[in-house]
């Protein structure tokens, strides 16, 4: 068949072979190709299509962590010590970015980010990590804040977020106490991830202190928006609100007012002052010198500060109260004599004679006083802290009933006051003694515990709580820091009510009598302890002079003419009223020199602070 | 001469079924423009209104190509193409730019793309030419000198614009065209050569943005904010449609704009999304119905032209189909090529359904003359 139009050359037939075969590939062509198309839709939609389902709901939901803010620590009569202030940081979503370099010229400009940093931090998020915020600056100035508010609409893709950052109103006040919050590191992660707590990279935890120990109550539950977004990461709605429930609010035993006081005295010194309510345990300041600023570990503390503070041989991080070792001198006395007294080895009218020193098996050991003091009964060797009628005392009872009857005051063993790492103290024993140094005990080890020297070791806050028990009648407390705890809308979650280990076995009697006797110490004439003496109030307490291991060489010098390093710690523990005491003050001054020149005088003043703000509060 | 002519026996041939799937295949896009469109603000009509509008047009020109003698087309193809190729350049020198690429020319109140009337003129051209010049053994390199030239010149000029898209439909339907009708083994071997040798020249001759898909097409995670980031958010939304879709105006990726160019490139992924594979089923089977119908009407045709014509044709929607959806499905790299009758696009639309028409005219005319 011919076409009509046209001068063709060649016939066109429809049903010619030659026609057919040309349509044989067309057809394969199609059907190949649309069933690779029909394959590849069968495996996005029915094979990965749970898949992409899930991913299409992640793509539109956006779970925005709402930061709980941390409890707040405050003071017995609510004031603040620990509180949270606004922290702003920025976050870069690269989907958000439009031009990810104009993005990033831009914060390297406000934010002062290195653009190597910055690339590598972008280079990290490749992958799965896309949708990921990144943070760029932590903490920024209010510089910055501003500046990136102000060119918001310029930089897409960055944004500012708040966090809740611990603060300390009071600067350092009670920071051995309050501990300190940093960041989680890899290891307590892991441990608190094994115990089902849901911490992650990032989060802020007490590390020590209040902050570490009451860790569990003080952190709050973070929340989640759950915000629907379009592509361009513009908030649509709130979804889903979980809401952050803040930490609980901790109470403590602590007055502010005496903490800060007690600070100050210590300003420029070495050492310790803690205050006691000897009633019910009950901490009222707890001080310690040098100290720290605890909100530089919330800010993220930089490697040279945190070397800083670890080398420093003044140790600021340490809480002496609680783990500073220290031989008690003759304040460890008041329990000789208590024990002596129980033990019915002598009454108070029991006198000695004081030569100036006394010699026990090959060795002299000297009394304080190098003319000696005479006659002594009990009362006068403690007010005028004899040595030897307590050598003497030490001989008698022997180390086996000396080391049971400092046990029982609590010593050598930790306080109960739960505030981590508390150290124990020694109360050393011929056993003791044997295993260490691999030297029997010998009688002038005996002699030296009794006037508190020698091996013997503790703790202020141990020191403290004796004297407590002895001027509570008998009745071993254990230190309470925490009063109770709130929840944020102030319900009560817990009260902690003072608890009592134990009591002395010492009868009320003797008590009183060494209750009299260290009154005497500050009142009397005399007395060692006369720097203590407040008008109008019953002071009691007793002066102890811990010595520090030294060369011969300053043998006889006046304590002014030592290197300070080597001048003795100074001590003084007390309570007022004697009796009926409400008070309880250690105070202790490393190498202050004598404890009745050094620490008597910050005892008098922390128990005046006292009894001032007590008057000032009735008076409301 | 017969012009319009009406018949019992056109009638008769008349493809009512074909017809009505293009009619449903403009309804479908209509529809889902409406949805992708949905949170799309526009001054003045809604994109699925100015979408209605041209289905309309697109039907009535299907229905008047149908009805004309297709062997009009024959007589006017060559001028048609140079008036094409006169449009392309005065588009280069003098047209509008919505997306900084010289596509557009107005026509009156009308955009227009000329590039959609390139393709249709350049099927007529090569319908004729090899009509004309039929060797029912093959070409011979010489002989298919003229032809080659006739679709390189458009080619670089949409290469130009820069439209890579329509250039590479340009190049699909022309080769599928020259293939059809068939080159000699030796003259084959030394184009395959030359081509292979052209792959590094179009590289260097590609646009950055251009360079950038095809990279990140083999590396979409490499730049997830550029054609990466689209193709996958396009994957996303393909995927997560699952067996049923989630319905009509319920897909997040759409409706939230998690899709690029969602009414027009990627309008094949809202369909996806909202109707589930059994949509997409439905779609590619609408397609291989009409592609089929086209090569059966294609081997049929009383004469060369009206075959060579329809395979064209054919060509031209089944490239275009296929490249769009396999770029949507992450198959192939982010090239913008609309899908036809789904995407939003007068000039695409109009072209397309002028085409249905041609074919339908062929159908209808095999049994005449």
């Amino acid at each position: 068949m011919y076409l009509l139009d046209g001068d063709r050359l060649v016939p066109h037939d429809p049903e010619s072979k030659e026609v057919r075969s040309r349509f044989w590939s067309p057809y394969i062509l199609i059907i190949v190709l649309l069933s690779a198309l029909f394959v590849r839709l069968w495996y996005l939609q029915i094979v990965k299509g749970k898949e992409y389902e899930y991913t299409s709901r992640m793509n539109r939901i956006r779970t925005v962590k709402v930061p709980a803010p941390r409890g707040m620590i405050l003071d017995r009569k609510g004031r603040i010590i620990a509180d949270n202030i606004p922290s702003y940081s920025a976050y870069l979503f690269l989907e958000d970015a439009e031009d990810i370099a104009v993005t990033l010229g831009k914060v390297e400009e406000i934010l002062g980010i290195g653009h190597e940093e910055l690339s590598a931090l972008v280079e990290s998020a490749r992958g799965l990590q896309f949708f990921k915020p990144l943070l760029l600056k932590k903490d920024i100035s209010w510089k910055e804040l501003a500046m990136l508010e102000v060119q918001k609409n310029t930089i897409p893709g960055v944004r500012v977020e708040w966090e809740p950052r611990r603060s300390y109103s009071n600067g350092s006040a009670a920071s051995h106490l309050i501990g300190y919050v940093a960041e989680i590191d890899a290891l307590e992660l892991k441990s608190l991830r094994e115990k089902g707590d849901h911490y992650r990279m990032g989060d802020f935890i007490g590390k020590s202190g209040i902050e570490g120990k009451m860790e569990l109550y003080l952190r709050g539950d973070d929340g989640a928006l759950m915000k629907k977004v379009d592509a361009y990461g513009r908030d649509l709605e709130v979804r889903e609100e979980i809401p952050a429930y803040p930490g609980k609010n901790i109470f403590l035993s602590i007055d502010i007012d005496l903490q800060l006081f007690a600070e100050r005295l210590l300003r420029g010194k070495n050492g310790s002052i803690i205050a006691m309510d000897p009633r019910t345990g009950e901490i009222l300041a707890m001080a310690n010198s040098p100290s720290f600023d605890p909100s530089i570990f919330a800010q993220g503390i930089s490697p040279e500060t945190w070397q800083n503070l670890v080398s420093d041989p003044s140790h600021p991080l340490e809480n002496k109260a609680l783990r500073g070792f220290y031989p008690p001198g003759s304040t460890f006395k008041a329990i000789v004599a208590a024990a002596a007294l129980q033990e019915k080895l002598i009454t108070p009218e029991t006198t000695f004679n004081c030569p100036g020193g006394i010699r026990v098996g090959r060795r002299i050991f000297r009394c304080c006083k190098r003319s000696g003091h005479g006659e002594v009964d009990l009362r006068k060797a403690i007010v005028r802290s004899c040595d030897v009628y307590f050598y003497k005392l030490g001989q008698m009872l022997g180390i086996t009933r000396l080391a049971s009857y400092a046990r029982s005051f609590g010593l050598g063993s930790s306080t109960g006051i739960g505030l981590g790492k508390e150290k124990t103290g020694l109360v050393p024993t011929p056993e003791w003694k044997l295993a260490q140094t691999a030297t029997p005990w010998k009688e002038g080890d005996t002699v030296l515990t009794a006037i508190g020297q020698g091996f013997i070791l503790l703790t202020p806050l141990q020191l403290l709580n004796a004297f407590s028990t002895i001027a509570n009648g008998g009745k071993l407390m254990r230190p309470l820091v925490v009063k109770k705890i709130e929840y944020f809308d102030r319900k009560p979650v817990e009260e902690f009510s003072p608890d009592v280990l134990g009591m002395v076995n010492v009868n009320k009697e003797y008590l009183e009598f060494v209750q009299e006797a260290l009154a005497g110490v500050v009142n009397e004439k005399g007395g060692t302890g006369g720097a203590a003496r407040l008008e109008g109030l019953d002071v009691a307490g007793k002066t102890g002079t811990a010595q520090v291991v030294r060369t011969r060489l300053y043998e006889g010098f006046p304590e002014s003419e030592i290197p300070e390093e080597f001048r003795d710690h100074a001590w003084f523990v007390s309570f007022a009223p004697a009796k009926n005491a409400e008070i309880a003050v250690v105070a202790l001054v490393e190498h202050g020199g004598t404890g009745g020149s050094a620490a008597a005088p910050l005892a008098r003043e922390m128990i005046r602070r006292y009894f001032e703000i007590k008057d000032a509060d009735n008076n409301l | 001469m017969p012009t319009i002519t009406f018949d019992r026996r056109l009638a008769q041939s008349f493809e009512f079924i074909f017809a009505g799937i293009v009619i449903l295949l403009i309804s479908a896009g209509i529809l889902n423009l409406y949805s992708a469109a949905l949170n799309i603000k526009t001054t003045g009509t809604a994109i699925y209104m100015k979408q209605i509008t041209w289905g309309l047009t697109g039907i009535a020109c299907m229905v008047v190509f149908a009805l004309l003698d297709y062997r009009i087309i024959q007589r006017v193809s060559y001028p048609v193409y140079a008036l094409s190729l006169a449009i392309l350049i005065i588009t280069l020198l003098y047209g509008k730019a919505p997306t900084g690429a010289t596509r557009w020319i107005d026509v009156g109140p009308l955009s227009f793309q000329p590039s959609e009337l390139t393709k249709l003129s350049l099927i007529m051209v090569l319908a004729r030419y090899f009509d004309e010049h039929w060797r029912p053994e093959g070409f011979g390199l010489g002989e298919l000198i003229i032809p080659l030239c006739t679709i390189v010149a458009p080619f670089f000029l949409v290469m130009k614009q820069p439209d890579l898209g329509t250039a590479l439909m340009i190049f699909f339907i022309g080769l599928s065209m020259v293939f059809f009708a068939r080159i000699r083994p030796g003259s084959l071997l030394i184009l395959l050569t030359g081509f292979c040798a052209l792959i590094p020249l179009s590289w260097y001759m590609m646009k950055g943005y251009q360079k950038r898909r095809i990279v990140s097409f083999f590396n979409p995670m490499k730049d997830p904010q550029g054609s990466g980031y689209h193709q996958l958010q396009s994957k996303i939304a393909v995927g997560s449609g699952r067996f049923f879709g989630k319905g009509f105006l319920k897909g997040t990726q759409t409706q939230l704009h998690f899709l690029p160019e969602q009414h027009t490139d990627f309008a094949f992924s809202v369909w996806a999304e909202e109707w589930g594979f059994l949509g997409t089923t439905l779609l590619l089977a609408a397609f291989v119905y009409l592609l089929f119908k086209g090569l059966e009407i294609a081997a049929h045709a009383r004469d060369r032209f009206g075959m060579l014509l329809t395979v064209g044709i054919v060509a031209h929607i089944f490239w275009q189909m296929t490249i769009n959806i396999g770029m949507v499905t992450g198959l192939l790299p982010v090239v913008g090529i609309p899908l036809p009758f789904i995407s939003y696009g007068g000039s695409s639309l109009v072209t397309t359904c002028t085409e249905m028409g041609l074919i339908l005219s062929v159908g209808m005319r095999r049994h005449l003359f």
